[in-house]
């Protein structure tokens, strides 16, 4: 147990000594990429295989006892980033690190043999761009050219132990706020470091918790929401997996500022490894004392509480979020009175991102002025986004703000895959735009992106190529809200689905020249009139493919073509008589017998009758049927 | 008339939360997470056990899409369909699924209550697109061959 400040140090410094004490670590990745690509097999191999092999022993505390073996500790990590290589390995000796990629069953053994008991390092395993090979996780360019807070200790220790995250300095932030600092101090601080909410609003951070803490009433509540449904993110996931401990810290510290006793952590319910992890992180502290009543000895008590989505986007918003904790139907209500007035249960409430929390702790211990000196002047600080799409190195980056995409896409990310063409990113998810070529060398902060029709949000990065249709991702992300839309205003429920109807009248070519008006009267319509913020950025990625990508709409109403050939609709099947050797199997496999001709001469395509499912193509030894945008 | 041992479970899992109404979202996740799908009669049990009335508690179940009334197969697979897996083309898996599985938009779960396919917004494994997930297990990189010789697979297991 620890109950007093010197036990708290005691406990870090234990730890610290046990981590020092390994002579290696194996370091297998368990975030939810590495997971589905098999990395707790590799974990369960290594285990075996340690306990089984001579001069290494499996340790789990390796202070105290004498050890004639070689003291191994396998270890689950949270997001080491690079999820597309998965399952990731790091060799940890010391300072020195060897990070493998794609690690599979029968590997475990050689690098048992030759990293572990041995120093070597094994080529074939190493992470190769070009003609290079990387050996050191910090030299991958990927990794180099990041700036990470929040994720500082994803990857680096075992995301399930209080004791590996108190060696790395967890809970001296807390001390240092409850011991060194009133709880004024703790509020202006975090004031000074111009944290802004990153769950995509980018309300600023300290204001609000000022807000909770001058409310009469005594009753409140800190709330993180971890309900991160944008498709295409996975940052807030990672953290609560990789490093759940900095984020219950850092909520402790809200709590312990604006004297709320009790935290809510949201977590959505596709999530489970968050959840698991988040329990576990739960559990140890309140075993050790750290979560409970009169922490570390002082008249500060906390508990925590996990709550479980259950499939509803709306719920990222902030009142439909504390309803759903409530037990009610996650709807939103008219503001004000605002969360920080009546949230949860109708308190004053601080309710910040996973990621907003994370960032806590270190602004605790290294100042408001170290913070500052990251990121820009409006948007201090670093962000992290989840790279995806059409790009080399997908994963889980973090970034100061300022950042450009150029930077990010090609630096970080490597440009896109196998070498195509940018053309497009999607930021901020179904409530952000698009961003092409020409915005390549903005720096992205919280507003410097608006004036293009677009939000940082929180922090979804999907990357397109030349065979993106954009018309098609605006529908996408419109049948998204529309499905999402909790249906309480009328602006929302109704406008999204005129909304949708019109775009899946373009891409499947009925669209009508009018529509295009339509669309943005329609859209202007639901930002002013929505009631909440889901239903008011509903229609940005509309808004924002109309303005750069107009003429693409422009083809598909009035020249009925899909440049990137993706809207079905739109496709032509057409059979190249140079290479049609007149085989017949097109004709036999067509479903409708809309191929017809004589064997041995080339086929023809009635598209009249053509339902465009592709068989023809798909069964061609030719190659001779293709589609005509 | 669900058999008495619905009950004494349903009992077990409300002593776990109290009997309040902020209980309900986690009781009846649990209930589902037990029997695969919400079964009606206990829904009306739950909400008289924490005190709220028969329609609110039908109107919470209702508005969250991952509660089911309906009994879902032992396989429950969903498709990521969100924007990293779409753009990395995850509607073929989801059309050679339906395919092989007779299933349609409309029809989600196979006769033989083996599977049941859905979509989900997103998996959170977007380095990895297209996903999808078999009951808790995330699958990486799918390909329609890939989910035809999953389920290969697992009507091989049975």
């Amino acid at each position: 147990m620890i109950k007093t400040v010197e036990e708290l140090v005691q406990a870090q410094c234990n730890a610290c000594e046990e981590i020092k004490h390994y002579d290696c670590r194996i370091l297998v990745c368990s975030g939810t990429g590495c997971i589905a690509t098999g990395s707790h097999n590799i974990y369960d191999i290594f285990s075996k295989l340690v306990k089984e092999t001579e001069g290494v022993e499996l340790v789990f505390s390796p202070c105290g006892g004498h050890h004639d073996e070689k003291a191994v500790g396998v270890k689950k990590t949270g997001c080491q980033g690079f999820c597309e290589l998965g399952p990731l390995v790091r060799i940890q000796k010391g300072d020195r690190v060897i990070q493998y990629v794609k690690v599979q069953p029968d590997d475990c053994k050689d690098i048992l043999d030759k990293s572990v008991l041995g120093d070597e390092v094994i080529d074939r395993l190493l992470y190769k761009k070009g003609e290079t090979a990387y050996v050191q996780p910090d030299e991958i360019p990927f990794i180099a050219k990041q700036t990470r807070i929040v994720l500082e200790n994803c990857g680096k220790f075992d995301a399930e132990s209080l004791d590996e995250y108190m060696a790395a300095g967890g809970f001296s932030a807390l001390k240092k706020a409850m011991f060194e600092m009133t709880r004024d101090e703790v509020i202006d601080e975090v004031d000074k470091s111009g944290l802004r909410g990153r769950g995509g609003g980018g309300f600023p951070t300290g204001k609000k918790w000022k807000q909770v803490a001058r409310q009469k009433e005594t009753q409140r509540y800190v709330v993180c929401n971890g309900d991160e449904g944008d498709p295409g993110a996975f940052m807030d996931g990672s953290v609560m997996e990789g490093d759940p401990f900095k984020l219950i810290e850092g909520m402790m510290i809200a709590g312990y500022a604006v004297r709320a006793n009790d935290g809510y952590i949201y977590v959505r319910a596709e999530y489970p490894m968050s959840v698991a992890r988040l329990r576990n992180a739960i559990t140890l502290l309140e075993e050790r004392g750290l979560l409970g009543d009169n922490i570390l000895g002082s008249d500060f008590s906390f508990h925590m509480h996990i709550n479980k989505g259950a499939g509803a986007f709306v719920c990222g918003e902030g009142s439909a979020l504390t309803a759903s904790i409530e037990g009610n139907r996650g709807m939103p209500r008219t503001k004000p009175p605002r969360t920080v007035e009546k949230g949860l249960w109708e308190k004053p409430t601080v309710l910040n991102n996973v990621e907003t929390y994370a960032n806590v702790p270190k602004i605790i211990l290294q100042g408001a002025d170290w913070f500052r000196s990251i990121g820009t002047a409006g948007s201090p600080g670093c962000k992290t986004f989840s790279l995806t799409g059409a790009i080399e190195n997908t994963g889980l980056i973090e970034v100061p703000m300022g950042s450009t995409l150029r930077q990010i896409i090609f630096d970080i990310g490597g440009g896109l895959k196998n070498g195509a063409d940018f053309k497009a990113v999607q930021i901020g998810g179904p409530s952000g735009g698009c961003l092409t070529e020409e915005h390549l060398d903005v720096p992205l902060d919280f507003d410097s992106v608006k004036k293009y029709n677009a939000i940082i949000g929180s922090g979804g990065m999907v990357v397109m190529g030349q065979d993106t249709c954009m018309v098609e991702v605006a529908r996408f992300f419109m049948s998204f809200t529309q499905r999402e839309s909790c249906g309480k205003c009328t602006p929302c429920r109704e406008g999204t689905k005129r909304m949708l109807e019109i775009l899946e009248r373009i891409v499947n070519g009925q669209g009508k020249l009018e529509d295009l008006d339509t669309l943005e009267e329609l859209a202007k319509m639901i930002q002013t009139m929505a009631l909440c913020g889901l239903g008011k950025s509903a229609p940005l990625p509309v808004l924002s493919t109309l303005a750069t990508f107009r003429d693409e709409y422009i083809e598909h109403i009035v020249d009925k073509k899909c440049r990137a050939k993706q809207c079905t609709a739109l496709r032509r099947y057409v059979i190249n008589p140079a290479f049609c050797k007149g085989c017949s199997k097109c004709a036999r496999n067509c479903p409708v017998n809309a191929i017809s001709g004589v064997v041995k001469k080339p086929y023809t395509i009635d598209s009249d009758k053509c339902i465009k499912c592709g068989a023809c193509k798909e069964n061609c030894a030719f190659d001779a049927v293709y589609v005509e945008a | 008339m669900l058999d008495e041992s619905y009950y004494r479970k349903t009992d077990e899992i409300i002593a776990r939360y109290g009997k309040e109404p902020k209980a309900l979202i986690p009781v009846m996740q649990d209930v589902q997470a037990e029997y695969r799908y919400l079964p009606g009669e206990l829904l009306s049990y739950i909400a008289k056990q924490i005190g709220i009335t028969e329609t609110k508690a039908y109107s919470v179940a209702t508005f969250y899409e991952n509660f089911s009334f309906e009994a879902k197969g032992k396989y429950v697979i969903k498709v990521c369909d969100g924007t990293a897996c779409h753009v990395r083309h995850s509607t073929p898996v989801l059309e050679a699924l339906w395919k092989e599985l007779g299933l349609s938009k409309k029809k989600h779960t196979t006769d033989d209550m083996m599977f049941t396919v859905e979509t989900v917004s997103c998996l959170g494994a977007c380095g990895l697109a297209p996903t999808m997930m078999v009951n808790d297990q995330v699958h990486p990189s799918m390909t329609p061959e890939k989910a035809l010789a999953l389920i290969e697979e697992l009507r091989r297991n049975g």
